[in-house]
């Protein structure tokens, strides 16, 4: 069990986070892109093996989203941000 | 005609062109295994007992190479070799063959699916496992146990509906049974008078079966090396060599081997070594958990699962319970999970089952899966030619060989065999998914 | 009745209480031993020697360790216990335990599986790999025959009585092992000032100390341990667990204890789970055996269990015992065991060159030293009669001792369990022929034995030393240095010794006595190919028993080494998978039983609907809702029917208080909404609302739902009652990650209002009747829009909506007001007849009303022009989730799956959900499938069996003919437009 440490609330248990899988900002504007690149940013992941930005929901504490930076082979939580305003 | 055949008409068709492949001889002889083989060693001891493959040093070039030596991998290099005579190919693995998830799975063979792609695909590989030992010459221990489905909304009603149904008619067999038959066929199941999710229905594959995990592996790559396919292990693919669109060979920790043909076959290193060849790939890799429990002597022959919580149950032939859940919920290469699922799946086994509050978890593991985004298989070609995919969409075990034969078919052909036509990348360009499992993104 | 204790020693014993006498039966024999006793001490009190039968070669088997690590006394305990598979040796005795010994049939004395023993040549490592794949029936039938020899215990019969608990705890310093070196660790860090936690699975502190005569600080090392333990009890920041196993050691530093003994007397075990900010492994060693030609008959064991036999229980092991060792450990502990009466004639050291102070105590007390020797096979079945010593290069010469104990040392194996366990990875000594921990990857030191330090002194003052650094590590002060003085440690001088040749080559020499492996198998799966550690694991099961291969891996190890000519570092362990020792499922599970399994989650009104007779389904989100209201002597499907013909003769009411309620604020929501519906927003007037399909980013169907403009900038809601979750999450994540310059607020009000929805011709009467506080007449409050007003005095949010193609009227109230609602609606609508109303009939009438719902047609690959909803996508107000990938199907083209009816030909066959459809008049066994029953009913509006479908190319095929083809019955169907009540919806707009 992960302990991720909440930008607003301080460390917590995974199990009070949803985590949403890598950053991947949506195209600014999706109708300008091919029927591929469309594709690729919907169903494609980078999914690398180590560092990873992810998008995780604290549901069920102060219900913000937050970006937290994660090794995925070693499960490390370098750090974490608020939602960018 | 086969009983396979006679269960599933509406494969037939598609079968008949597997068929036609042909049974390439071996080109070196191996022991066969039997009780005679074991009466013969025990009075000379253990001298008779060969090698089961080479460890061959890895030539400068193949006809076709196979990344990844676990039972898909090993098994394109068998039906390469067996199916389209395709020998000069080598099976790379970067650590010990069968190390991956063939490793690491729950040992269940069983096909409850409902969209009709699905439906052949996993009959099929059922099929082959049934004929896999004798075919093989190995015992890969697969034994028919059946299985439960234990319907506990009628939302997991439903989707049990549509899968009997759908599977009647390309004449699988998936029964309703109903609560009272689940109690005269398990009498160890004493729920609560008040469980927190009523049992609604049972449902029924007769044909689920298990199988030892690793001898599959092992198997395929004792035929594999006598059909003159180099097994190589201790060789990890460090990039992908391309030139103009094309695939060139792989660069391995044991040097450069080129390739007219690279198959990637790497269940929870797919996005890895697709990165390679400069892909990126609709698949998130998540931890999937498994325990076992002291062995006790038989007490239940199915493999139950129970859909209200998401959970499964069987008893291997050493006797351990053998459980599982969901996979942990975010991605992870780390071969390990979170205490809190164990803690969360043994509560409600426990719910089912009481009576097994004193036994005892003996170890916990994780294999790591690349959960496709619809759930489903990708067996493809890919934008780089020559190089092409094997991914299992949401844990592959009981597809191996249906998933390794239609790997080879695809490689050596460079067109997917039409029992794959809808396993292809290019469903996602086109939208045309097929949904299963209830895997989704929500995105 | 009752035996005497034949081998109780008449003094000693550190942790038995010899005033008070338990009795307790084995195999059906009663004996007597002591508090304190575990079961294997007081079956040694007694002369018990063979204790159990072997996984496959069913052998003879006895007591080998003292702990843990125990291979063979695995009991089944009987009568109320009903356990499987418990380790004699850890378990405490208590009055009236009874147990008997595994796998053996009739009894453990005469077991008629061993002959099995006799065809082990047949049997090599994975002979199963071999055989059994043909006649009669391959593995299906040989299968169930191996299952049945295969297992130990049998499985409970009984409900476990125990009350189990689970605590979290977090501390700064978790010390795992109360032997010298955990207590000096706790020592230092309690004394800083860190919250500390020290856990032992002990009965008592003290670990070796709980063994031999080593004296701390003048004093003998059990009292050293027993003050330092004093000192931790009375610190307020120590929590200090006896018989607590650390059993885990997960990511972040997060490590289960199981207490088997918790001081309150009403809870029988309890898990902890301890987060710790730094964490002392001080696990200690356990003695590895030697591998020799039947080195599994009972009465061999190991030299440190023979010797916490006589300290700890006062029990005697044997009378007569010959030692076999290769390292300087051995010598003392013979000497403790001839100070206590045991007669060692000999001790064999495969070692040339021992100390020769060590060879002059022993000759000193009278043990023979036979240098260069070892034993190399043993006399005697069901228990040891002689044992042959000899040169290993001459295994069969040399001599014949007579001895009922043989006593063996192959070194000592840090147990590095958890430090691997943590994620690192543990390197070899070869000065110490072992595995020590290897580079640390959480916040984990090891100290002491478990460290590869074995000694007293090293283990004291790596202890404290680790102690120290935690506190410094983590802020506090570490104290003043406080090592007490001790003796100094003799070196442990191990020769690697992984095999003694055998005077027999069909002898078996044991490696894995759980699983039954034995060095030869090791040997042939190195030469089948199985080269690999994990390979060999695999294929010879070893290390793959209920011990785990405490005993047997680095032995394995040793001779694959030997094998593959390579050095034991070069093989490398297999990966150490938690637990350390088997945990209970009951105490995994703890509370979490029942109610407490998923959260179940209940409306203000759910005992209400339950008091009037309602049949409860799980309805998803963990909601228990009615699925109809059978009346006396009528069937659930009578209910239904009725139910559903109310609602649209008269009026029905139901509980939808599960729907999701979101509120919005703010002046950017309607360009929110914009973007995450399908259809346009901003146009909608305050007062109104608007149905809209939400989709995801691949233009699949996310949730459907109705929203109300409140007031400008103030909007409500509603989502389906299984994804109001998901939209949840969707919606917050948009409005925080992707479009955070929208001024949206977001509340999530679900449970906050009670939801009731008022239906049928008779609806706007009835809710007068009820005391509505403004008109609700067509024209003051049309369809789609929501008003602000009284209802039976409560103030209220009443929408002109439903679920049900009826005039309907949802009243949101307050929830603490939810029930004076439902009374109100009740009492005003019994003069018209309103009927509560159960989930069942409400989908019939979605479905007799065509109203796509996500939860049935929306299963992943439908869009919402599949749905025929293209009414509600707007695809020219600009971008909205979902937008690009509608475009991205228009381009593809190709055929769409439509949401369609269908009328079966026979109006009786209600065709199941899901039921398959093909096309008309294919044959039986000719798929395609071309769509799906989404779902079927009886219709009492229609009088007849109707049902939606989704079906490839549908629209198209509407009045043409389609079969169902369901298990057992194929059944021809018209194709029609998916409504089949009130197409033109004047009912619903009236």
């Amino acid at each position: 069990m992960l302990v991720i440490p909440c930008p607003h609330c301080g460390p917590r248990n995974e199990d009070e986070f949803v985590c949403w899988s890598e950053v991947v900002p949506r195209p600014a504007d999706p109708a300008a892109l091919s029927d591929l690149e469309w594709t690729d940013y919907v169903y494609n992941h980078a999914n690398p093996r180590g560092w990873v930005r992810e998008q995780w929901w604290h549901e069920h504490g102060c219900r913000r989203w937050i970006i937290v930076e994660r090794n995925t082979l070693t499960h490390e939580v370098a750090r974490t941000e608020p939602a960018p305003r | 005609m086969t009983s396979a055949k006679r269960r599933l008409p509406g494969l037939e068709r598609q079968h008949r062109s597997l068929q036609k492949c042909g049974d390439a001889s071996v080109t070196s002889v191996k022991q066969r295994f039997s009780i005679f083989s074991l009466l013969r060693n025990a009075l000379g001891y253990r001298a008779g007992w060969q090698r089961m493959w080479r460890s061959p040093e890895p030539k400068r070039r193949y006809d076709v190479v196979i990344i990844g030596g676990g039972g898909h991998g090993l098994g394109a290099g068998y039906y390469l070799a067996r199916d389209h005579g395709i020998r000069n190919v080598a099976v790379i693995e970067k650590g010990w063959l069968g190390g991956g998830n063939t490793a690491r799975n729950t040992m269940t063979i069983r096909s409850n699916y409902v969209r009709p792609p699905s439906v052949p695909f996993h009959e099929g590989s059922m099929a082959l496992y049934r004929e896999l030992s004798r075919e093989l010459g190995y015992n890969l221990m697969v034994s028919r146990r059946g299985m439960i489905s234990f319907l506990q909304s009628s939302q997991a009603a439903r989707t049990a509906a549509r899968m009997a149904n759908t599977m009647h008619v390309y004449g699988a067999k998936y029964e309703f049974i109903g609560v009272e038959e689940i109690k005269r066929r398990l009498p160890i199941f004493r729920p609560p008078p008040r469980p927190r999710l009523e049992l609604l229905d049972g449902v029924y594959q007769p044909e689920a079966m298990m199988a030892r995990h690793d001898a599959v592996a092992w198997g395929f790559a004792r035929m594999a090396d006598a059909h003159g396919v180099d097994v190589i292990q201790n060789c990890e693919v460090i990039g992908i060599r391309r030139d103009g669109g094309r695939v060139t060979g792989v660069e391995t920790t044991r040097g450069v081997i080129e390739a007219e043909k690279v198959g990637m076959a790497v269940a929870g290193h797919g996005s890895v070594v697709a990165a390679m060849a400069g892909l990126r790939l609709p698949i998130e890799v998540q931890p999937l958990q498994a325990w076992v429990s002291e062995p006790v002597k038989p007490v239940f022959d199915e493999i139950l699962v129970f859909s209200g919580y998401g959970c499964y149950m069987m008893q291997s032939d050493k006797g351990e319970l053998v459980i599982g859940g969901p996979t942990d919920p975010y991605p992870s290469y780390a071969q390990r999970g979170s205490f809190r699922t164990i803690e969360q799946v043994t509560a409600a086994v426990l719910e089912m089952f009481p009576i097994f509050s004193r036994m005892k978890l003996l170890r916990h593991w994780a294999g790591m899966l690349d959960i496709v985004y619809d759930g489903s298989p990708i067996i493809s070609k890919t934008p780089l030619r020559g190089f092409y995919v094997d991914v299992a969409g949401a844990g592959g075990f009981k597809t191996t060989p249906m998933a390794a034969r239609m790997h080879a078919w695809l490689i050596a052909k460079d067109e997917p065999h039409e029992l794959i036509g809808d396993f292809g990348l290019d469903r996602f360009a086109r939208g045309r998914l097929v949904p299963e499992g209830g895997v989704s993104f929500n995105r | 009745m009752t035996r005497l204790q034949p081998s109780r020693l008449a003094a000693g014993g550190t942790l038995i209480d010899r005033s008070r006498p338990l009795r307790f039966r084995f195999n059906g024999t009663e004996y007597e031993g002591h508090p304190g006793d575990t079961l294997a001490s007081a079956l040694i009190a007694n002369g018990v020697r063979l204790v159990g039968r072997s996984f496959k070669y069913h052998r003879p088997r006895g007591i080998v360790s003292a702990g843990a690590e125990e291979p063979n006394a695995v009991v089944q305990l009987d009568g109320e216990d009903d356990e499987p598979n418990v380790r004699a040796t850890t378990l405490p005795l208590r009055e009236g335990l009874s147990a008997r010994s595994v796998n053996c049939w009739p009894n453990v004395d005469f077991d008629l599986a061993a002959i099995i023993d006799r065809l082990s040549p047949l049997l090599p490592a994975g002979f199963y790999y071999k055989t059994f794949m043909g006649w009669p029936g391959g593995w299906s039938f040989y299968g169930p025959l191996v299952r049945r020899m295969a297992g130990l215990g049998i499985a409970p019969r009984r409900p476990d009585p125990r009350a189990c608990e689970k605590r979290f705890h977090h501390c700064d310093v978790l010390v795992a092992g109360a032997g010298p070196a955990g207590l000096q660790a706790a020592l230092a860090t309690a004394r800083g000032g860190a919250r500390v936690m020290i856990a032992d699975d002990g009965p008592a502190p003290g670990g070796m100390l709980l063994d031999g005569a080593a004296e701390i600080g003048g004093r003998p090392g059990a009292e050293w341990a027993a003050g330092v333990a004093a000192e931790l009890d009375s610190l307020p920041n120590v929590v200090r667990l006896d018989r607590a196993t650390v059993a885990g050691y997960y990511d972040h530093n997060l490590l289960t204890v199981v207490e088997s003994a918790p001081r309150q007397p009403w809870i029988d075990e309890r898990l902890w789970k301890v987060r710790a900010r730094r964490v002392v492994l001080a696990t200690g060693a356990a003695e590895r055996p030697l591998v020799f030609a039947d080195n599994d008959r009972p009465g061999v064991m190991l030299a440190s269990a023979a010797l916490a036999c006589v300290c700890r229980y006062a029990v005697r092991p044997g009378a007569r015992a010959v030692a076999v060792t290769n390292n300087n450990s051995t010598y003392r502990t013979v000497l403790e065991l001839v100070e206590a009466g045991i007669e060692v004639p000999m001790l064999a050291d495969v070692r040339a060159r021992p100390p020769e102070t060590l060879v002059a105590e022993l000759a000193a007390r009278g043990v023979e030293l036979l240098r260069g020797h070892a034993v190399t096979g043993v006399a005697g079945v069901r228990a040891v009669k002689a044992a042959r010593v000899a040169p290993p290069d001459r295994p069969a010469g040399g001599r014949r001792v007579a001895c009922d104990l043989v006593l063996c040392s192959g070194g000592w194996s840090p147990r590095i369990h958890l430090h691997s366990q943590s994620g690192a990875r543990p390197a070899y000594d070869s000065d110490h022929a072992c595995f020590v921990p290897g580079d640390s990857v959480q916040a984990e030191c090891s100290a002491g034995a478990c460290n590869g330090a074995f000694g007293l002194r090293a283990a004291l003052e790596q202890g404290w030393r680790a102690g120290t650094e935690a506190c410094a590590a983590l802020g506090f002060v570490p104290p003043a240095a406080s090592v007490p003085s001790c003796a100094d440690d003799l070196p442990l001088d191990v020769e690697p010794c992984w095999e003694i040749p055998s005077p027999r080559p069909r002898a078996k020499a044991f490696v894995d006595l759980a699983n039954d492996v034995t060095a030869e198998d090791i040997r042939i799966a190195e030469q089948e190919g199985f080269r690999s550690v994990e390979h060999v694991k695999r294929y010879t099961t070893a290390g793959m028993g209920t011990d785990q291969g405490k005993l047997g891996n680095v032995n394995a190890i040793g001779i694959l080494s030997e094998a593959l000519s390579q050095a034991p570092g070069a093989v490398g362990t297999t990966s150490y998978r938690p637990p350390y020792t088997p945990v209970s499922f009951g105490v995994i599970a703890g509370k979490e039983r029942g109610e407490l399994v998923l959260p179940a989650r209940r409306t203000a009104l759910t005992g209400r609907i339950e008091e009037a007779g309602a049949v409860m389904f799980e309805a998803g989100a963990g909601y228990r809702r009615p699925s109809c209201f059978p009346r006396d002597g009528e069937s659930e499907a009578e209910a239904i029917a009725r139910e559903a013909l109310a609602c649209r003769t008269a009026a029905g009411m139901y509980d939808g208080s599960p729907l999701g309620k979101f509120e919005l604020h703010g002046p950017d929501v309607a360009a929110f909404l914009n973007r995450v519906y399908a259809n346009r927003w901003d146009d909608l007037a305050v007062g109104r609302g608007r149905f809209g399909w939400m989709l995801r980013e691949d233009g699949r169907l996310l949730d459907d739902g109705i929203t109300f403009r409140l007031g400008e900038d103030h909007w409500w809601t509603f989502a389906g009652t299984g994804a109001a979750g998901h939209v949840h999450r969707h919606l917050e994540r948009l409005l925080q990650l992707v479009w955070p310059e929208l001024k949206v607020y977001l509340t999530a009000v679900t449970s906050q209002w009670t939801n009731v929805c008022v239906c049928g011709p008779k609806a706007r009467v009835v809710l007068e009747g009820a005391g509505a506080g403004a008109s609700l007449a067509p024209d003051a409050f049309p369809f789609m829009a929501m008003r602000e007003m009284t209802v039976a005095g409560i103030p209220a949010r009443v929408a002109r909506a439903g679920y049900t193609g009826e005039l309907s009227f949802e009243v949101n109230v307050p929830a603490r007001h939810g029930v004076r609602l439902w009374e109100a609606l009740t009492e005003a609508g019994e003069p018209f007849g309103l009927t509560p109303v159960g989930s069942e009939a409400s989908m019939v009438m979605r479905c007799e009303k065509g109203f796509v719902s996500a939860g049935f047609e929306g299963d992943g690959i439908v869009n919402p022009f599949d749905a025929g909803c293209g009414w509600a996508v707007d695809m020219d107000k600009g971008d909205f989730i979902g937008r690009r990938s509608l475009v991205r199907d228009r381009n593809v083209g190709g055929v769409r799956p439509n949401v369609v009816g269908l009328l079966p030909e026979d109006p009786s066959f209600v065709p199941p959900d899901g039921t398959p459809l093909v096309e008309a008049g294919a044959p039986a066994d000719a798929p395609p499938v071309i769509g799906y029953v989404s779902q079927g009913c009886h219709s009492p509006n229609v009088g007849r069996a109707i049902a939606l479908a989704v079906l490839d190319d549908g629209r198209r095929r509407i009045d043409g003919r389609i079969e169902i083809a369901g298990i057992g019955r194929r059944a021809p169907a018209l194709v029609t437009r998916p409504c089949f009540v009130d197409p033109g919806g004047s009912r619903m707009r009236g």
